[in-house]
């Protein structure tokens, strides 16, 4: 995995503290670190190009040679000039006044548009609109019944029409959202291959026949290299308004989100992360810019950590953490939270510096499972209430997971440093929530309670805390 | 029937391109400056090879080039087709071929399963081959749909159930169905799942395991990978690998202008052979892979031209071995290329 960028920009400037001012090789060398982790972002290599000569010439301006922190500053310049780039304009998805409206959406095999249709959908019901969504596909093989399907499940109308023209069942299906009262058309179409005349000129024949309000091109954030031909082609035919980038629940950077600003201006309009019809997320580029520089997405994890703790009953197991009273119950739920999230290694490898502690083998993985284990063979009582732990019950746990006292023991060391660490971070927590201050962070704090246990108000030295409690097996 | 009309015809498009730039590299003219490696290295980030391995290629081809006393971007290029082919991985041949055999097909969502499943069950039946699909995607919508469809067109059998189903019984259910029947060749479909979804990733693994506990006949796990796929190709199948131990790689969409570096990455990284190629959308647009020609219609082909093909087939089948990267950079120095019928000139 590829080093965090600011800390490989941090060793470059480090050599050079003892000179005072940066030159301009110095700044040659950091672009040949922002133009790999670019690259192997997947952003289009000619993409890269420009980009880094733009950015160069910022970097060489006196009030970032000058400063003390050139790294920081250089990293800054950058952040700002892709967040810039990639949310130049408005990104919302704009309603005529017409009625219906049309959405067309377009892309390649694969690349999720079907999937993408119903979550437009579920997110325009869930806006007030009564959408309809047509089934275009009439090559892949049973196309029609997955979006039949998924509008089953998400309850909104599904427009089907057996025939081999795809323009006329488009025609039909706007004339059945007027028969049927519906104010929003999605028009899903066929995957098709930029190469592909006739596929190409289909999808051209269909916008001109139902004169689309929106045309959204969907965009899978895998895509290498070539999605800069990809949308050019698109862009050319079909011309279209906006790009939902979908599968971006991986951990692809989709750099490719860069390049289709950059050679066609159109705007990100969503994100699609996930197999559920909630799924479809409003798109931000600041977000977007740390990932494609893979420099840890913490507000969106502390964002799905929030999401993860919606539930009921981890809502109350938050509470009680937040009196202090932390039991070893915390410990599985926590684990299990931690799995929901992707695992201790995403968990880590979200946060600043991460992805270094992970490459070198600082995290294990697996370290979590083992207290799981152990703690499920103790009893109700011992869980809730540790400090009943005799040698003779720290035996029979042992013989129960399969482990030596010694582990068990291991475990309870770090129940008990564990419970230090979320006392005093708790205390903090209070403490703010008295006095807020300024930023994201302490707002989403505020406003949940508690996030993970402990993810909230992390500092730098609870971090390391944390790593040791996972990591020294 | 030779592979290189096959190829060639899909690949058509990519190589266009890629003959375009390597064009533009020669359009330079044969000296061997720095702008020459600069546009090379470029040239091989843009066909998704990764920024790193680019760097490493051009490294090694310089070095070479300097050491050996290369003439020209000629005698370079020549020599990149080599170097690209040492990187692919060899084997995998027996993996469709052999009888009986339990086929299972993995890979992230919108790669191309489910249609590579329904086109190798449509060839192997062809082939004469008592062929028995499992339709272990019992998540998404219509998928089970969509592989019926297949089925129904290449005329085999399929086990399914009920969407939401447990995948592993699925497979389970398939083995047994194809014992019972005695068919020699079980496809398994499943569903796409993204790498980084650890619950999903355990489900697969569940369903491999019971697959390689149940079958008396040899089980593989092929990835499919999209062509289009940029660097996160390799993340994907090292996950993929980790969970499953993987077997083989099979390359789809590769009809795109994607030029589907990153298959060359993950054969190398992982050590995976390619065994099939999918070209189009027909039934039959899913090819034999040959590391070969997928260089040779990546780089070189400066004709279409139908006799030329033909001539160039019997002229392959005359022709002494090519060389191969390992000989070459065993060899003291370039008056010795001549020995052997090399890459580039051929075309």
């Amino acid at each position: 995995m590829l080093e965090n960028l600011s800390s490989r920009l941090q060793g470059i400037f480090s050599g050079l503290r003892s000179k005072g001012r940066l030159t301009e090789d110095d700044i040659n060398a950091a672009m040949r670190e922002i133009r790999m982790a670019l690259l192997e972002a997947d952003v289009n290599f000619k993409v890269v190009k420009a980009f880094i000569a733009r950015t160069k010439e910022r970097c060489l301006q006196s009030d970032v040679l000058d400063s003390l922190t050139p790294a920081q500053n250089v990293t800054k310049v950058v952040l700002d000039e892709l967040t810039e780039l990639l949310g130049r304009s408005d990104s919302k998805l704009v309603m005529s006044g017409r009625i219906p409206n049309v959405i067309m959406l377009v892309g390649l095999q694969g690349s999720g548009k079907t999937t993408a249709a119903a979550k437009l959908a579920y997110r325009l019901k869930q806006e007030g609109h009564a959408p309809l969504l047509v089934a275009c596909d009439i090559y892949r093989p049973a196309a029609a019944d997955q979006l039949q399907t998924l509008g089953g499940e998400i309850d909104a109308r599904v427009f089907r029409e057996d025939g081999a023209d795809a323009v006329r069942i488009a025609l039909d299906g706007i004339q059945d959202a007027i028969d049927n009262l519906r104010d929003v058309v999605i028009i899903d179409t066929a995957g098709r291959l930029h190469v592909d005349e006739e596929m190409m000129a289909e999808a051209a024949a269909i916008k001109e026949a139902v004169r689309p309000d929106q045309i959204l091109m969907v965009v899978d954030a895998m895509t290498g290299q070539d999605v800069v031909g990809v949308v050019e082609a698109f862009a050319e035919r079909v011309d279209f308004d906006g790009v939902i980038m979908s599968k971006m629940d991986g951990d692809a950077r989709g750099g490719g989100a860069l390049s289709v600003r950059e050679v066609t201006g159109k705007p990100i309009k969503f994100i699609s992360a996930g197999e559920k019809p909630d799924a479809l997320e409003e798109f931000h580029p600041d977000r977007m810019a740390k990932r494609i520089l893979g420099m840890g997405d913490v507000v969106s994890l502390i964002e799905s950590a929030v999401r993860v703790q919606q539930a009921e009953e981890e809502m109350e197991a938050a509470e009680e953490l937040a009196r202090g009273n932390l039991t070893l119950n915390d410990f599985i739920t926590m684990n299990r939270q931690i799995r929901k999230m992707g695992g201790v290694g995403k968990l880590i490898s979200a946060l600043p510096g991460g992805d270094k502690m992970l490459g070198s083998g600082q995290i294990d993985e697996g370290a979590l499972d083992g207290m799981e284990i152990i703690i499920n063979s103790m009893t109700a009582e011992e869980r809730v209430h540790p400090e009943v732990l005799n040698a003779g019950r720290r035996q029979r746990i042992a013989r129960g997971a399969g482990v030596t006292v010694t582990d068990v023991n291991t475990l309870m060391k770090r129940y008990n440093e564990t419970k230090k660490m979320v006392k005093k971070m708790t205390v903090g927590m209070n403490q703010q929530a008295k006095r807020p201050k300024k930023g994201k962070k302490g707002k989403k704090t505020r406003r949940r309670g508690m996030g993970i246990p402990g993810l909230d108000g992390l500092s730098m030295a609870d971090l390391r805390n944390l790593s040791n409690m996972m990591g020294d097996k | 029937m030779g592979m290189f009309d096959k190829m060639s015809g899909g690949l058509a498009k990519s190589r266009d391109k890629f003959k375009e730039s390597m064009n533009v590299l020669l359009d330079r003219g044969p000296a061997l400056d720095e702008g020459f490696w600069e546009e090379l290295e470029e040239t091989l980030v843009l066909s998704d090879l990764g920024p790193e391995a680019a760097f490493s290629i051009v490294e090694d081809l310089r070095e070479q080039a300097t050491r050996k006393a290369l003439p020209d971007a000629y005698a370079v290029l020549d020599m990149l087709g080599c170097r690209i082919e040492a990187e692919f991985a060899s084997g995998g041949e027996g993996i469709l071929a052999e009888a009986p055999a339990i086929v299972l097909f993995v890979g992230i969502n919108g790669t191309g399963k489910t249609t590579t499943v329904g086109k190798l069950a449509k060839a192997a039946s062809d082939a004469g081959r008592r062929v028995i699909l499992g339709s272990g995607d019992t998540f998404r919508a219509a998928a089970i749909e969509q592989l019926q469809v297949w089925a129904e067109r290449a005329g085999v059998e399929m086990v399914e159930r009920e969407r939401g189903a447990d995948p592993a019984s699925v497979c389970f259910e398939t083995i047994e169905r194809a014992e019972a029947v005695g068919a020699d060749l079980v496809l398994i479909d499943t569903a796409g799942r993204l790498h980084t979804s650890d619950d999903l990733m355990r489900e697969l693994q569940k369903v491999v395991a019971v697959v390689r506990k149940r079958a008396q006949a040899p089980v593989y796990t092929v990835l499919v990978v999209d062509a289009t796929t940029g660097q996160n190709g390799l993340a994907q199948a090292r996950e993929f690998n980790r969970s499953l131990d993987l077997d083989a790689l099979i390359v789809t969409k590769m009809d795109g202008s994607a030029k589907g570096g990153i298959a060359i990455a993950i054969s190398h990284d992982l050590d995976l052979p390619i065994i099939k190629v999918g070209v189009g959308e027909g039934i039959d647009d899913l090819r034999d892979f040959d590391a070969h020609e997928y260089v040779a219609a990546l780089i070189g082909d400066y004709t279409s031209d139908e006799g030329a093909i033909e001539a160039h087939r019997a002229e392959e089948a005359a022709a002494p071995p090519k060389m191969t990267w390992a000989e070459f950079v065993e060899m003291d120095d370039a008056s010795q290329i001549e020995k052997k019928k090399h890459f580039w000139e051929k075309w």
